[in-house]
């Protein structure tokens, strides 16, 4: 029974009904309002800019080219046809790449290790609350405040990290790990499934938590394997919030800026898609050509978000049950 | 007998694994504390306990010229976003919650894709409404560019907070008259409190942290947040990287919001989880 239903009923009549819509406009108008002016006008913007040859130094002196910042051809004097674009740029399809690696990898691991932290944090035992608020210390954290903290760290002469492994035995001598080509991801992802982590352990716990205890306890009584009980009921049991905690972690994954561009800057083994973006709007006067790529990162994650839900049925409005 | 014993040893790894996870999530958060209270060749020995109380960095870097001033817009900024959002937020909340309208699904769809809107591309879109509006280089340029993502998060939690409020005492208020105005200012107001606070906190949080916007918006040390303040922090040349201090900023921001954090644990997590796992 859904609530407004209520409002329904004879006795009251359908003026009421519609004053209410009424005032439900006149309340949500402001906020739509705002949404448009910070959201969808802004975006609009960026289609738009991203068809035409603007610059940051004239925003309102550039000139309509349709698609030509995404593919054109270039027929030079001698004949010679060349593609340009950002759909030919090897530095472009390099960023999407590291951010599918990165996104894949940093959301399975999230996953598996949120999953693993939750189960325990539904387990009964003593300081229970205590690890609870010591997870959520990581969340808490700016991420450019845990970006400098695991540089620091991460340190080739002075890190911590280099100390422990050495002492462990784990390696022979020092990595830098943030400059090192073949490092750095590895130093991105270390940070980032640091700092989320809890992020999925609380969102998996909460579906945890609403798996009725009795079901275990019939599981217990039969004599059910506790592998076979997570694999045949929790998993299942869970399967909805952790698809909706998965699909928010990739999306966030895939757009991540601010740890890639503080943890190793300038590093074209980590450059994300928004970092090549910004780094073509802003910082090479390129601001047509950034925001070309910028909208192609919004339609992938708009294509992404489309598959998924339609794959995993997945239910984002919480009122499928209601 | 063999029963007992399997049972010690899997308690035993039990908690051996929960003492991994306290170690491994609170760790760096321990060893910047431990940094920043050194300086000098002690920075660059590996203490992994601490080795004593110096100061100087604390001092660096509150005395500095500007660190505290970008503390001060930081504070500024994420205030003034967050009152601004709630203030939309609660009377579109109450729409969305309690009034049956046709596209309301539809609705709520699109708020929950703007929450996820990648920044990135409604970037090139705000520099130039920013510079329209003549706001670069000002702390409105974050206000009103926060509000990207802190509007429609807050209307999502606050909707989901208002769906379980009890349906007869706005029944009540009806018939008593009251109009939909008086019920949200009278009767869903004083209720809504705790979630206020919780949601308030969560986009305070997600303001205080931001970094794309207040990097793009902002061009003066005298304007930048704590985020861009933080990451800009340099020495005199690229090899000498002022890591005690950094490690002092990194201590003085964070050190309020773990403490946020962990006063209002719990609902915090029921913040976070409240739109996720309601399926």
């Amino acid at each position: 029974m859904s609530t407004p239903d209520t409002y329904q009923g004879q006795a009251k009549g359908p003026s009421l009904q519609q004053q209410r819509a009424r005032a439900a406009f006149w309340f949500l108008a402001p906020m739509l309002f705002a949404l448009f002016c910070v959201a969808a006008w802004p975006l609009l913007r960026t289609f738009y800019f991203s068809m035409t040859d603007t610059t940051l130094d004239s925003l309102y002196g550039g000139k309509f080219i349709w698609f030509r910042n995404y593919f054109r051809t270039v027929t030079a004097a001698s004949g010679l046809v060349t593609y340009r674009g950002t759909l030919v740029d090897p530095a472009w399809w390099n960023a999407v790449g590291n951010t599918v690696k990165f996104s894949l990898v940093s959301v399975l691991f999230e996953t598996l290790l949120g999953l693993a932290v939750a189960l325990v944090l539904n387990a009964e035992f003593k300081g229970r609350g205590f690890v609870r608020a010591a997870i959520l210390i990581p969340w808490a954290i700016p991420t450019i405040v845990s970006a400098k903290m695991w540089a620091w760290m991460l340190n080739d002469q002075y890190g911590i990290i280099n100390d422990i492994m050495m002492r462990l035995h784990l390696i022979d001598h020092k990595i830098a790990w943030t400059s090192t080509t073949d490092t750095a991801m590895i130093a991105v992802l270390m940070v980032d499934i640091w700092k989320t982590t809890p992020f999925m352990a609380l969102l998996c716990l909460a579906g945890l938590q609403m798996v009725p205890r009795d079901i275990y306890e019939a599981a217990r009584i039969d004599g059910v394997h506790p592998v076979k009980v997570f694999f045949r009921i929790t998993l299942p049991l869970i399967r909805p919030a952790l698809m909706v905690a998965v699909i928010f972690r990739m999306l966030d994954a895939l757009r991540i800026f601010d740890l890639v561009y503080v943890l190793t800057p300038n590093s074209s083994a980590t450059k994300t898609m928004s970092v090549i973006s910004r780094e073509n709007m802003i910082d090479f006067n390129k601001f047509a050509y950034g925001s070309a790529q910028s909208t192609l990162l919004f339609g992938i994650l708009a294509i992404f978000v489309a598959l998924y839900i339609w794959l995993g049925k997945v239910d984002l409005t919480g009122e499928g049950g209601r | 007998m063999n029963t007992t014993l399997s049972q010690k040893f899997w308690s035993v790894a039990f908690y051996a694994f929960v003492v991994v996870i306290v170690v491994y999530a609170i760790f760096p958060f321990y060893y910047a504390i431990v940094t920043s209270f050194s300086s000098g060749t002690a920075l660059f020995e590996i203490h992994y306990w601490p080795t004593g109380f110096d100061w100087s960095n604390y001092n660096a870097v509150l005395n500095g010229r500007n660190f505290p001033r970008s503390v001060l817009n930081s504070v500024f900024i994420a205030s003034t976003t967050v009152i601004f959002a709630l203030f939309l937020a609660v009377t579109a909340s109450y729409a969305l919650s309690r009034v049956r309208f046709r596209g309301r699904g539809l609705l709520m769809m699109t708020i929950l894709a703007v929450s996820m809107f990648p920044q990135i591309a409604v970037l090139a879109g705000m520099i130039e409404m920013i510079k329209f509006l003549g706001l670069f280089n000002t702390p409105w340029a974050m206000i009103i560019s926060y509000t990207v993502f802190t509007l429609p998060f807050t209307v999502w939690v606050l909707t989901t907070f208002m769906r379980d409020l009890p349906i007869e005492i706005e029944e009540a208020a009806i018939v008593d008259g009251a109009t939909p105005w008086i019920i949200i200012t009278q009767v869903f107001l004083p209720l809504l409190w705790p979630a206020l606070v919780t949601t308030g906190l969560l986009a305070f949080i997600g303001a205080w942290n931001e970094f794309l916007f207040a990097l793009t918006f902002t061009l003066s040390e005298d304007q930048r947040t704590t985020p861009v303040a933080i990451a800009m922090l340099s020495g005199a040349s690229v090899q000498e990287i002022p890591w005690g201090p950094i490690m002092a900023a990194s201590v003085v921001v964070t050190i309020p919001l773990v403490v946020l954090v962990l006063i209002f644990q719990r609902k915090i997590v029921a913040g976070l989880t409240a739109g996720g796992v309601k399926g």
